[in-house]
């Protein structure tokens, strides 16, 4: 089986959010940038299949030179090899368009994304190249196993989850339940010296529209300070609840 | 030239009731045509009484009926979006942000070549060119997002605009779009759902616990709390980790998003992912014994002090004033 984990190289979850060039574009000064956790989600279990089935496992990102980090970190964690396209990506159709590319060329059973990014939050990308390939697809996929060219999964849905048959190839937008929080692993010096010596293969990107850009952005409002209750007094609690905020 | 909505119903097969994020999709769609000088059409698949939708604005239904509809299917929900969409010739297309919707929009993106907006809040702010605020960054921020496609679709975030009424007289006509077979190649053997449980996407209010309430064992005092409310219970990431409560609870940024009324935080501390995660409900309550927790700079009404001595006493006065308010 082989496999294409698709990475997002995505500012650190505890990143303060800042802005640049009139707000325009997002301040990277100071911020460490890791695997979009969703992702790594996906790219944990996609080892857990080379080592269990035998499947081979690429890493692909849309992404200049600044992200061979993030790539290098997933070949740390036991990816066969990494394949970056030269892009900036500014518009998930545009994303989708050059992963498309990869899995043509690559004959890829089983593709895992995150079912979004942690900073554009588009959660759009595996959907769109479901669509463009034609492919089977589960989204918000919290199980996976392949028997052979068919995959069970299973779907969060509202409030339960869906139990999913579907025949390879398959396209995955996976998050937490695919692995546990434990199952994530820290490279070893082992790994992270074999990753330098495995291939990374830089590709120029395919012409692609730019469907959508991100003309401008903003941070909230501030806050205005907690309203502090005593733990003696619940009726005042209650009352800011009913009357001033006025949701029970 | 119509603007489409997907209402959507709760899957049933003796026709389902609308979500309640349709009747906000609906309430927004309105304004938008307003402002574009045209009208709403919504399509509706296997659900009942469609004339509610009337009542936010909405002046048509094609109303899908289709057995094979019953379980969701993305590509086949998609399909149907869009042959509505080029039936009305609509240019934009809204859609909300439920699990389901989410799943579809990507499919009706590509497949009406549009350029898609996930995650909107607040009406356009420009329509030549079409541009729409929405939210990133893990809700520690907006974006402003330009679509330059001829179609568009738009998802709208849950909770971001509100429910108007607006009454239209809807003219429901039945609508039967072709479907094919590989439409249903991903097949849904069973699905797993706690029957009469208030879902946190479904929730008007979230009562939500973290560690400081010592262990599973101590979880009552959350669901009697939101019995009484009427709400969904849900738990920070370490409580999920440790496997005192399902992964379906466990809202932050790694988990499900929470845009809610009112989100009471009992015991969590607020690390930056969690408050990530549920910022972008209204209003924030936050009991804990550490007056330095984090999560006293995002709250709007706070608390400090033990959850074991606060939560029954609040329980009781909440139920109480639950039934002097009746």
């Amino acid at each position: 089986m082989k496999i294409l984990v698709c990475i997002s190289h995505v500012p650190d979850t505890t990143s303060k959010i800042n802005f640049v060039n009139g707000d325009t574009e997002f301040d990277t000064n100071g911020v460490q940038f890791v695997i979009n956790p969703n992702d790594e989600f996906g790219l944990t279990r996609a080892i857990w299949f080379q080592e269990q089935q035998g499947a081979t496992v690429t890493v692909v990102n849309v992404g200049g030179p600044d992200t061979e980090p993030t790539l290098r970190k997933a070949l740390a964690i036991g990816a066969n090899e990494a394949i970056r396209v030269n892009a900036i990506p500014t518009d998930g159709f545009f994303v989708a368009k050059q992963l498309a590319e990869v899995v043509k060329s690559g004959n890829y059973d089983l593709v895992i994304c995150g079912k979004e990014s942690l900073d554009y939050n588009g959660g759009m990308v595996p959907g769109m190249l479901a669509g463009l390939l034609d492919f089977n697809f589960v989204n918000s996929c919290t199980e996976l196993t392949v028997d052979g060219t068919t995959a069970n999964a299973s779907r969060e849905i509202d409030g339960g989850k869906e139990i999913i048959s579907a025949s390879l190839p398959l396209i995955i937008g996976g998050q937490k339940g695919l692995v546990e929080e434990k199952d994530l692993r820290i490279p070893n010096m082992r790994g992270i010296m074999t990753a330098r010596t495995k291939v990374l293969t830089v590709l120029e990107p395919v012409t692609a529209n730019n469907n959508t850009k991100a003309v401008k952005f903003e941070k909230p409002a501030p806050k205005s300070a907690v309203k502090l209750v005593s733990a003696d007094n619940l009726d005042e609690l209650i009352n800011l609840l009913h009357n001033e905020a006025k949701v029970i | 030239m119509s603007l489409l909505i997907y209402a959507e119903s709760s899957p049933d097969a003796s026709g389902g009731k609308f979500k309640k994020v349709a009747f906000e999709l609906a309430s927004y769609a309105k304004k938008v045509a307003e402002t574009l000088g045209t009208t709403v059409t919504a399509v509706t698949v296997n659900a009942g009484d469609v004339s509610e939708l009337s009542k936010y604005g909405v002046d048509k239904v094609l109303k899908v009926t289709n057995e094979k509809l019953v379980n969701f299917s993305a590509k086949a929900f998609a399909d149907v979006i869009k042959q509505a969409a080029q039936k009305e010739s609509a240019k934009i297309i809204l859609l909300s942000s439920t699990t389901d919707s989410l799943y579809l929009a990507p499919f009706v993106a590509v497949g009406l070549e549009a350029g898609f907006a996930s995650n909107v809040v607040g009406l356009p702010l420009s329509t030549l060119p079409f541009q729409v605020k929405r939210t990133a960054f893990s809700n520690k921020a907006f974006n402003v997002t330009e679509i330059s496609t001829d179609v568009k679709v738009l998802s709208l975030a849950k909770n971001s605009y509100g429910i108007f009424e607006n009454k239209a007289a809807a003219a429901a006509e039945d609508f039967a779009p072709s479907l094919n077979d590989s439409d249903f190649n991903v097949k849904v053997e069973s699905v797993e759902k706690a029957s009469g449980k208030v879902t946190i996407a479904d929730a008007d209010v979230v009562v939500s616990g973290g560690r400081g309430l010592k262990g599973p064992e101590n979880w009552g005092l959350i669901e009697n709390l939101a019995t009484v409310l009427g709400a969904a219970t849900a738990c920070s990431k370490p409580v999920s980790d440790l496997g005192w409560r399902p992964h379906s609870e466990h809202v932050g940024q790694t988990g499900k998003p929470v845009a809610t009324n009112l989100y009471i935080a009992v015991g969590i501390s607020g690390a930056i992912q969690h408050i990530a995660g549920i910022n972008s409900s209204k209003v924030k309550v936050v009991i804990n014994a550490d007056a330095e927790a984090p999560f006293f700079k995002v709250a709007d009404y706070g608390i400090v002090g033990d959850a074991f001595d606060i939560l029954p006493r609040l329980t009781e006065k909440l139920a109480a004033f639950k039934v002097q308010n009746a």
